[in-house]
């Protein structure tokens, strides 16, 4: 799935680096606990959180993840919007709330991280 | 091994957390490690980050390096760790509401960093501090 997708089916507003919509995105992953971000996420991953403080752009960065989705209306400031810009980070952020996110995502087929859960 | 830089991290102040580690990222790409290893060594870094905001009374990083190694050490001026194996376990956490609010303080980090770091110590002497060396094969 790509980003464009993603922006397609979460009705998403693009925020910055829309050049990066083409880009291949493999799982979600859906926290406001960073350190859960920094614990299980692997891949390619598009990252869901509420969490809109630059702690969630500074995580994103430092693991090499290429899209953020702000979820249930939140936005960040102009600050963190800024900061993805210089990292090349797509910021995407949609009205429906973390449970809905993550279900239309998951039904269009897109997986979560691998956990080991059967 | 040889010292390129050092970072001090102030105690408490979350909006520089993670720059520190942004710099060494940056330093290390420039110098040529490659991306999955670059990755291991940003988790392990901004988790000790985190942790000298949250934790501690301040401290820094120190980056070394060789032809063959990334050393990261990280130390702190106190409180220090009364008990390190239960610091150690997995969602035990002695973080403030505030820290989570910031979105840290699952109880993750100091395993997390010994699963990305090729080598881990860890030193700690209450009232003195603690001394983290994570150890990355390049």
């Amino acid at each position: 799935m790509t980003a464009r997708d993603i922006c397609t089916l979460l009705d998403a507003k693009v925020l910055c680096c829309g050049n990066r919509l083409d880009t291949q995105v493999d799982s979600a992953f859906g926290s406001d606990m960073m350190s859960d971000v920094l614990a299980f996420v692997k891949d390619s991953t598009v990252l869901l959180t509420g969490l809109v403080n630059s702690q969630s752009l500074r995580t994103a960065a430092l693991m090499d993840l290429p899209c953020i989705v702000y979820v249930r209306g939140k936005r960040p400031a102009p600050d963190v919007i800024d900061m993805a810009e210089m990292d090349d980070i797509l910021l995407l952020a949609t009205e429906y709330s973390m449970y809905e996110t993550c279900g239309r995502l998951f039904s269009a087929g897109l997986p979560g991280v691998d956990l080991g859960g059967k | 091994m040889q010292s390129i830089a050092v970072y001090p991290v102030i105690a408490g102040d979350f909006s520089l957390a993670g720059d520190a580690s942004g710099q060494i990222k940056r330093t290390l790409k420039r110098l040529g490690v490659d991306a999955a290893t670059l990755r291991r060594i940003s988790i392990g870094t901004y988790e000790a980050e985190i942790n000298l905001v949250i934790h501690t009374v301040g401290g820094q990083i120190e980056l070394l390096m060789d032809d063959t190694q990334v050393s990261i050490v990280v130390k702190d001026n106190g409180p220090g760790i009364p008990d390190i194996d239960k610091a150690m376990t997995e969602g035990w956490s002695t973080a403030s509401d505030h820290a989570r609010d910031m979105g840290f303080g699952a109880g993750m980090g100091l395993p997390n960093m010994a699963r990305n770091a090729d080598k881990f110590d860890i030193e700690s002497q209450v009232g003195v501090g603690t001394t983290i060396t994570m150890t990355f094969n390049i």
